[in-house]
This record gives C-alpha cells, sequence and structure tokens, in this order.
C-alpha cells in the first residue's frame, strides 16, 4: 500500500477532505460518488436481502421447533469470529476459477457479504422466538391458534426486536464489507480509499471514509425507524406501569 | 345489527372414562394419571384438587388435548375428544390459566378478540362482543380496550383472561389455577365475581386448584386427586368435607373440615328457635354463612342471634347448639347459589 497520511496535521487532512467532497467533479460521471453510493447500496442491499431469505426463515423455524439448535450457536459463534478480509481472500481462487473476469472482482466480496451477514441474522432470529414465553405459546395453541399463526401471529411480533437488530447487525457488517471488497477490484464506495492511496490523495481517500462512515450511521439510523415503526409499543417498557 | 354478538348461551357434558397417561415406564412419575372416571353434568363446576404432581394439571390438559392421552376416553356431550379436528375442538373450549398468557404486543380489546377473530368473525361483531365481555367483567370498554396487558394490575390481567377464555361462548372451559397468581384479596374478590358471573352464564367449568379452600368454594364437584393420579374421592364438597372416603382425603381437606361445611351453608339453611326477647343480640342476613354466624356468635357471648330474612325482618333466634346441630345432620343443604 501507497505511504500513510500520518504526518499530515489534522487541520490540513479536514481541509483536503471538505475540498474533495465539495469539488462538483466528484459527484458526477461513472466514478461520481451518486454512481458509487448506488453501487455500494445496491450490492449491499442484495446481498443482506439474499442472506436474509435464508438465514431468517431458518432462525424462525429452528426457534419454533427448537431442533438442531445447538448447532444454530455453535456455528454461528465460530462463523462470527471470521474476518471479513480473509473471507474475500479465500474465496478468490474458487470464483476465479469458476469466472475469471468477475470471479475476482465481483463474487468474492458478493459471497463474503452474504456469508458474513448470516450469523447475527440466524442468531438473533432463533433467539428471538426461542425466547417467547413458552407458557404463551401454549395458550395461543390450547386457544385453537395453527402453528403458522403462532409463528406469525405470536412469535415473531414479540421477536421482532431482538430480529430487529440482527437485520440491523447484518446491514452495517454488510455495508462495511462492501468498502473491504475495493481492494479485489470491487466498486462502492471502497474504490475512493483504495484509489486515494495508490495515488496519495488524502482528499479523496478521507472523503470515501467519511462516506463510509455516513452510509453505516444512515443505514443504522434507517433500521431503527423501521424497527420503531413496525414493533408494537405494547412490548415497549415506556408503555409499562 | 341484524346478528347478536352474543350467540345462545349453551353448556356441555364431560365425562372421564378410564382416563390414563403414563410418562416413560414409571407409572407413578410426576404429572401420571391412572384410570380417571368421572362424570361433570353441564352448567356445572367441578374442581380437580389434590398435592402438587398428582396428575391434575395433565387431565385438564388432556382435555383440549395439549396432552394425548395414553389410554381412555375423554368425551364432551358423548362424543371423544380425539374424534374432531384437534383446532375446532380448542376454538370451542375456553382455556384460563394462571399466569394469564395475554399477548403482550396486542390490546386488551385484540386479545379478547383472539378466538373470534380465529373463527373470522367480522370486525364489527369482535368489537362489540369485546365491548360486552369487558363490561362482563368489570372493565369499562372505553377505558381498557386500547390498553396494553403490561399497563394493567394483575387482577386486571385475569379478568381479561376470562373475558377471552369466554370470547366465542364456548361449551366448556377449563381454568388451571386461574386465581393463584394474585394477592388473597383479590383472589377472593375475582373468585366472587367469578361465581356470580357462571350463575348467569351456567358453563360447564374444570377448575384445577392445589387449594382445598378454594376448591370447597367454587366446586359444585370435587374430585379429589392423589398421588399417582388416582381419584380419591369424587362428589359434592359437603359430602368430601362429611364423610371423607380416607385417610388421605380426611388429612387433605384438613382437621377444620367442620368449619369448613359450615361455611357452605347460610343462615337461611338453619331452623331457628322462637325468639323471644331480642335487645343487645347480633342480627344475621339470610346470606351470612353459618361459619361467619358461629365466629360472632363467639365473640359476642350472647345465649344467640336473630336470624332476618330477605325483607330484613326476624325470623327466629340462632343458637351456637343450633349450628352445632347443622353440622350434626347426615347432609346439610347446600348454601344456594341461585
Amino acid at each position: 500500500m501507497g505511504g500513510g497520511p500520518s504526518r499530515v496535521p489534522l487541520m490540513d487532512l479536514l481541509t483536503v477532505t471538505a475540498q474533495w467532497l465539495a469539488d462538483p467533479m466528484n459527484w458526477q460521471g461513472p466514478n461520481g460518488i451518486p454512481a458509487r453510493l448506488s453501487e455500494h447500496v445496491a450490492l449491499s442491499g442484495a446481498s443482506l436481502l439474499l442472506a436474509s431469505l435464508v438465514a431468517i426463515p431458518l432462525g424462525l423455524w429452528i426457534g419454533h421447533t427448537g431442533r438442531f439448535s445447538w448447532l444454530v450457536l455453535s456455528s454461528a459463534n465460530a462463523w462470527r469470529a471470521l474476518p471479513s478480509f480473509a473471507v474475500i481472500g479465500l474465496l478468490v481462487p474458487f470464483t476465479t476459477a469458476i469466472d475469471p473476469n468477475l470471479g475476482f472482482t465481483l463474487y468474492p466480496t458478493l459471497v463474503a457479504m452474504i456469508v458474513l451477514a448470516g450469523p447475527p441474522l440466524l442468531v438473533n432470529s432463533y433467539q428471538g422466538i426461542a425466547g417467547v414465553d413458552r407458557d404463551l405459546v401454549e395458550a395461543a395453541r390450547a386457544m385453537g391458534m395453527r402453528e403458522r399463526q403462532i409463528l406469525l401471529g405470536l412469535e415473531i411480533p414479540i421477536a421482532l426486536p431482538v430480529i430487529a437488530t440482527g437485520i440491523r447487525s447484518a446491514a452495517v457488517q454488510v455495508v462495511a464489507t462492501a468498502t473491504l471488497g475495493a481492494t479485489f477490484g470491487f466498486g462502492g464506495l471502497g474504490r475512493y480509499i483504495v484509489l486515494g492511496d495508490a495515488n496519495h490523495d488524502n482528499g479523496e481517500l478521507f472523503g470515501g471514509v467519511v462516506l463510509v462512515a455516513a452510509l453505516a450511521l444512515a443505514t443504522l439510523a434507517l433500521f431503527l425507524l423501521v424497527q420503531r415503526r413496525l414493533v408494537s409499543p405494547g412490548l415497549s417498557s415506556r408503555t409499562a406501569g | 345489527m341484524t346478528t347478536p354478538a352474543t350467540p345462545t348461551s349453551r353448556a356441555a357434558a364431560l365425562e372421564f372414562r378410564g382416563v390414563t397417561k403414563r410418562y416413560g415406564s414409571g407409572e407413578e412419575s410426576t404429572g401420571a394419571v391412572n384410570d380417571l372416571s368421572f362424570t361433570v353434568p353441564a352448567g356445572t363446576i367441578c374442581v380437580l384438587v389434590g398435592p402438587s404432581g398428582c396428575g391434575k394439571t395433565t387431565s385438564l390438559k388432556m382435555v383440549n388435548r395439549l396432552i394425548e392421552p395414553t389410554g381412555g376416553q375423554i368425551l364432551l356431550d358423548g362424543s371423544d375428544v380425539m374424534s374432531e379436528d384437534v383446532t375446532a375442538l380448542r376454538r370451542r373450549i375456553g382455556y384460563v390459566i394462571q399466569q394469564v398468557g395475554l399477548f403482550p404486543h396486542l390490546t386488551i380489546g385484540r386479545n379478547v378478540a383472539v378466538v373470534p377473530a380465529l373463527m373470522g368473525w367480522t370486525r364489527e361483531r369482535q368489537q362489540a362482543r369485546t365491548d360486552e365481555l369487558l363490561s362482563l367483567v368489570g372493565l369499562e370498554p372505553g377505558r381498557y380496550r386500547n390498553r396494553y396487558p403490561s399497563q394493567l394490575s394483575g387482577g386486571e390481567r385475569q379478568r381479561v383472561g376470562v373475558a377471552r377464555a369466554l370470547a366465542a361462548d364456548p361449551p366448556l372451559m377449563l381454568m388451571d389455577e386461574p386465581f393463584a397468581a394474585v394477592d388473597p384479596i383479590v383472589r377472593q374478590r375475582l373468585q366472587d365475581e367469578f361465581l356470580r358471573l357462571q350463575r348467569a352464564l351456567a358453563k360447564t367449568i374444570l377448575f384445577v386448584t392445589h387449594d382445598v379452600d378454594e376448591a370447597i368454594k367454587m366446586g359444585d364437584l370435587i374430585a379429589v386427586m392423589e398421588e399417582g393420579g388416582r381419584l380419591a374421592q369424587f362428589g359434592p364438597p359437603e359430602e368430601i368435607l362429611a364423610h371423607p372416603a380416607s385417610d388421605f382425603v380426611a388429612r387433605f381437606v384438613g382437621q377444620d373440615r367442620g368449619l369448613k361445611r359450615l361455611s357452605l351453608s347460610t343462615i337461611a339453611d338453619l331452623r331457628t328457635e322462637p325468639l323471644g326477647r331480642r335487645e343487645g343480640l347480633p342480627t344475621f342476613s339470610p346470606d351470612t354463612t353459618l361459619r361467619d354466624a358461629l365466629s360472632i356468635l363467639l365473640v359476642a357471648d350472647t345465649r344467640g342471634g336473630v336470624a332476618l330474612d330477605e325483607a330484613g325482618q326476624p325470623r327466629g333466634l340462632v343458637t351456637v347448639d343450633a349450628i352445632a346441630s347443622a353440622l350434626a345432620d347426615d347432609r346439610p343443604r347446600r348454601a344456594a347459589r341461585a
């Protein structure tokens, strides 16, 4: 990697970063901020969606039936310890063998994003459901609710705060991993960090950093807002007493 | 509205016929049930009472098939509960438990309407029924309908639990220690209110408790169960108190079973003596229990008290001896509930 910005005073760094962010040239074209941002968001969204489609139903099912719960906890915790960068690197030889072109740039990062989003989705879906009071579930059954109605009408609404926390961590994880992918030629906001580093352009490098951080925070805020709208006020401690 | 919110009330007869539940190989294991047979006529409260682990909750849960029996039959209005679709069966059996089991994410109104919603009632009918039931259990609909369970006291929640169980007007209700989680004062009030409700509703009720006093108070019939899931005695409370079938039953109902029997009869049931002078004597309304009357007479230390009739007019003299001889009667009359 190129020379670091270690000897640049902080004020200068802020100035060049602000200048880079303010430059209209950086807001247009295929390497412009809107284009890179939408790349980043689209790929993050797609991998979060794909991961959710697999991990959430699996977690819900394991939580509801109680089957294979040991598998979830042990594997997910090991999985969570995997460093993103290593996952991407490990995937490269396999994906290039399948597709020499996109196998280096797009796929390893995409696969890593999906794989790393899995554990928080799976574990939180499982724990959310498993944490629902069993007396409550039995009461629901005794009233003649079918298993599917118990899951959709009782267990998921009650588990929603826990599941939503999982989705939120997965989303932030995915946004962060997409940044790392730029090293391998993946698009997105990480490009600015890689290019800024290579070109010794601190404005571009830290502009990229600011954008990634802002996106991660925006993601967090968005999911918190959605969660607040979806979770029943009956479950919030504010209504107690 | 063309459809009334309340369907016509009805009750079902419940019969246990040789019902057995074994867990693993041990016949005596906790919660096992051994050859249980008894019949609960439609419209009466039958209390299953016994020490913990005697299989009373297991017996209750076999009725709505939360637990499947190993052998025997449970008949609801003559038809085997095992022959019916389990979901349909459960929707016509009300269920009240100690932990209440209200859904925390739903409002009180939606909680009460769970079964009607499952049965596909229209929104209007659900709401009308919900309001009707909340009023019935003493909760003003306008105040409670849109609140959440976490905003209610334990006693209020238990009332909602009863309202929810009644929502679809089930012919049978199962109640598992429904008033055990609230303090004694609230419990007594809930018991009294429930008995008053039951006078109007006349549901068939299977009620589980470990508390003998509650069993005597609530039950038209009592099934005393002992360890190993066997039926130790089955009959009306007076009979169980007057003639315990075994040492176990006598010990279980307690040394004070005589006093407990007195709480089943009231002044209205008692033969009185000619009144004579009444100055300074305590007076008893017709619904005073003999147990309370005895207690008052012992404290007052007078030759007796004045029994009043429904109109509040003196009817005759009540003495300690008269109360004692009521106990000696073979079958004292049951406190009138109607």
